[in-house]
């Protein structure tokens, strides 16, 4: 293969590692039940956990799990909002969103005051040449979260509680349980995502630097039909574009940086005036469920 | 009206304020010094509180769409791209395409390319939504991205200031511009709109077919098909309203605070609108004190970084905490 191929495939496979991590996140907790848009707010908090910690400790190991225990904690906070209370999930993603920019914004800031240098987080080294434990991650991530729906009694019982939650309830399947277990690692996925962000492919963190991840990756889950093997076919389409639209732009190519940059969002927009009409989404999905009622 | 109309949204602010502090002196910040010059910064001293009204504003005109959007069960998150819509082609009237006008053409023209082009972005999402059954909170959300670098694209490009120096547009003319109202610095005439356009809302909202049929709509979409309101022609209804309101308020800061269109020029007026209208609970009158308190909070939040060193974007923490503590423990669910 020539060098200027191989170079744009291992782009290709770095840019598409977080979309793909936190699309399998996604994907379990919408096969729940539960709609997170929040997904985009809990990447951004794993990025800067893993900034912070990868920085202080100088472990990239650590930064990584400091990472998916933010996702984490933010998608506690949106559970127990929506699961617990009963609140919106659009508005609640939404909300944790908003808070997500503002609490990592506020923390870079006072960490790291401007006007200091900013030190560069760790990285994360290959494990072989050209295979980033973050990369085998997100493969790993894509065939257990594959196995684990199609294959599994628990995985089965997940995708009742998303499906028909009140049949699901009435043949034993602890609904309620499964659905904050499906958004934590939903959260977890997209900690982790960040984290990627973070600790392979930029090496730094900057305030909102997730710009719309999360959602292309909500996106990736709709355009995969539900299936995990597909949403990582789309996440490599995707790392595909965006690779590409780098090289276009290292070539010089005199299109203006802002319609580059405008590429994805189209992209995604296509994607779903194409295949939205043609998925059918879990039916219980984003349906509150009460096991009282 | 019960007492509980107004106790909970102010606990729901004091829940999400004491949070927040709590958050700051874990951060090693002084939190009552901090909420101290915020709450000057926006409301202690003229300048201060026209700082505050200018912000109102674009919170007031967003948040009522996105009250009647929601109402609906439209979830409008689109905001902010709609108001970068509407500035665009405001900016496109005022200084390309009529720039010679007189006023009395001018300015109705540019604002009325504003609620047409916010109107035309929460139209694509009601396409996309209706024709191929694409969810608007996906499309809007990108949507939002899309006309942010639409209008970096224009001031680095068609729009750019003739002595292209800097990335933004030509200064607008006299005749495109709004005036102070009188006895203010800063506070133009949009303002008027602002405290109008809510009691417009309750109105349409409250005694009118069509606001009903937009509340039946968001209430129980079966029932209403059955009574024969189409759920979809409401949809795109209230996307092309809550876009055109979106759309108005991108025009009138062009045309009333800058005078220019620029990068950045929103601090995020579309998503502040949507806490706007949550902790309204999604009531057009509402609207207006919830617009103020926020736009306090955005006015204020620059005096509490200079005075205690608390970065200005800690005040989004405390928006997303109100609109959690609102939704969490204050709206009626959906189909209750």
């Amino acid at each position: 293969m020539d060098a200027g191929l191989l170079a744009l495939a291992l782009a290709t496979a770095r840019l598409a590692t977080p979309l793909a991590i936190a699309a399998m996140g996604e994907l379990v907790a919408e096969r729940a039940g539960v709609l997170n848009i929040g997904i985009e707010g809990m990447m951004l908090f794993g990025a800067f956990a893993a900034f912070a910690v990868g920085v202080a400790t100088g472990s990239a190991a650590l930064g990584a799990v400091a990472g998916i225990a933010a996702g984490v904690l933010l998608a506690a906070v949106f559970a127990g909002f929506v699961l617990g209370r009963g609140a919106d999930p659009i508005v609640s993603g939404a909300a944790a969103n908003v808070l997500a920019l503002g609490a990592t914004g506020s923390a870079f800031r006072l960490v790291f005051p401007p006007g200091q240098p900013l030190p560069d987080a760790p990285a994360l080294s290959d494990l072989v040449p050209g295979l980033n434990p973050f990369l085998a991650l997100a493969a790993l991530a894509t065939v257990a979260t594959g196995v684990f729906l199609a294959r599994t009694r628990a995985g089965l019982a997940v995708r009742a509680a998303g499906e028909r939650a009140e049949a699901a309830h009435a043949h034993g399947v602890r609904v309620l349980a499964l659905r904050w277990g499906a958004t934590l690692f939903g959260g977890a996925c997209a900690g982790l995502a960040g984290a990627a962000l973070v600790l392979w492919i930029s090496n730094t963190f900057v305030e909102g630097m997730t710009s719309g991840r999360g959602f292309i990756a909500l996106v990736l889950v709709l355009f995969g039909g539900y299936r995990a093997g597909r949403i990582a076919a789309g996440a490599l389409l995707f790392g595909a574009a965006s690779a590409l639209q780098f090289r276009l732009q290292a070539m010089g190519l005199e299109i203006p940086y802002s319609l580059l940059l405008m590429t994805p969002y189209l992209l995604t927009l296509l994607v779903l005036a194409i295949f939205a009409g043609r998925v059918r989404p879990p039916a219980d999905l984003a349906r509150p469920f009460s096991a009282r009622e | 009206m019960s007492p509980r109309v107004l106790l909970q949204p102010l606990a729901a602010i004091a829940a999400a304020t004491a949070l927040a502090s709590l958050l700051l002196a874990a951060l090693g910040a002084d939190p009552l010094l901090a909420l101290g010059a915020l709450a000057r910064g926006a409301f202690g001293d003229a300048y201060a509180l026209e700082n505050t009204l200018v912000r109102m504003g674009p919170l007031v005109l967003i948040g009522l769409g996105v009250a009647i959007a929601f109402r609906c069960g439209v979830w409008n998150i689109g905001g902010e791209g709609q108001l970068y819509a509407g500035a665009l082609a405001a900016t496109l009237v005022a200084t390309r395409l009529a720039p010679g006008a007189p006023a009395f053409l001018l300015l109705p023209a540019v604002l009325l390319a504003a609620v047409a082009a916010g109107s035309a972005w929460g139209g694509i999402a009601a396409t996309l939504k209706v024709g191929r059954g694409v969810s608007e909170v996906l499309s809007t959300i990108l949507l939002n991205f899309v006309a942010v670098l639409a209008v970096a694209y224009a001031v680095h490009g068609p729009l750019q200031e003739l002595a292209a120096t800097y990335p933004q547009s030509d200064p607008f003319p006299e005749a495109a511009l709004l005036g102070v109202l009188p006895g203010a610095e800063r506070v133009h005439w949009g303002l008027a709109l602002a405290l109008l356009l809510p009691l417009a809302g309750f109105l349409f909202l409250f005694h009118t077919a069509a606001g009903l049929r937009v509340r039946a709509v968001g209430l129980a979409p079966e029932a209403a098909r059955y009574a024969g309101i189409s759920p979809a022609r409401e949809t795109v209804g209230v996307l092309l309203l809550s876009g055109g309101l979106a759309g108005l308020a991108g025009g009138l800061e062009v045309a009333g605070v800058t005078a220019r269109l620029f990068e950045n020029l929103s601090p995020g007026y579309g998503f502040t609108a949507i806490a706007v209208a949550l902790l309204a609970r999604l009531h057009p009158l509402a609207v207006l004190p919830s617009a103020v308190f926020f736009a306090g909070l955005a006015s204020g939040s620059g005096a509490m970084q200079r005075v205690a060193g608390v970065p200005a974007v800690t005040v989004q923490v405390i928006e997303a905490l109100v609109i959690f503590f609102s939704v969490g423990f204050a709206l009626p669910r959906r189909g209750a």
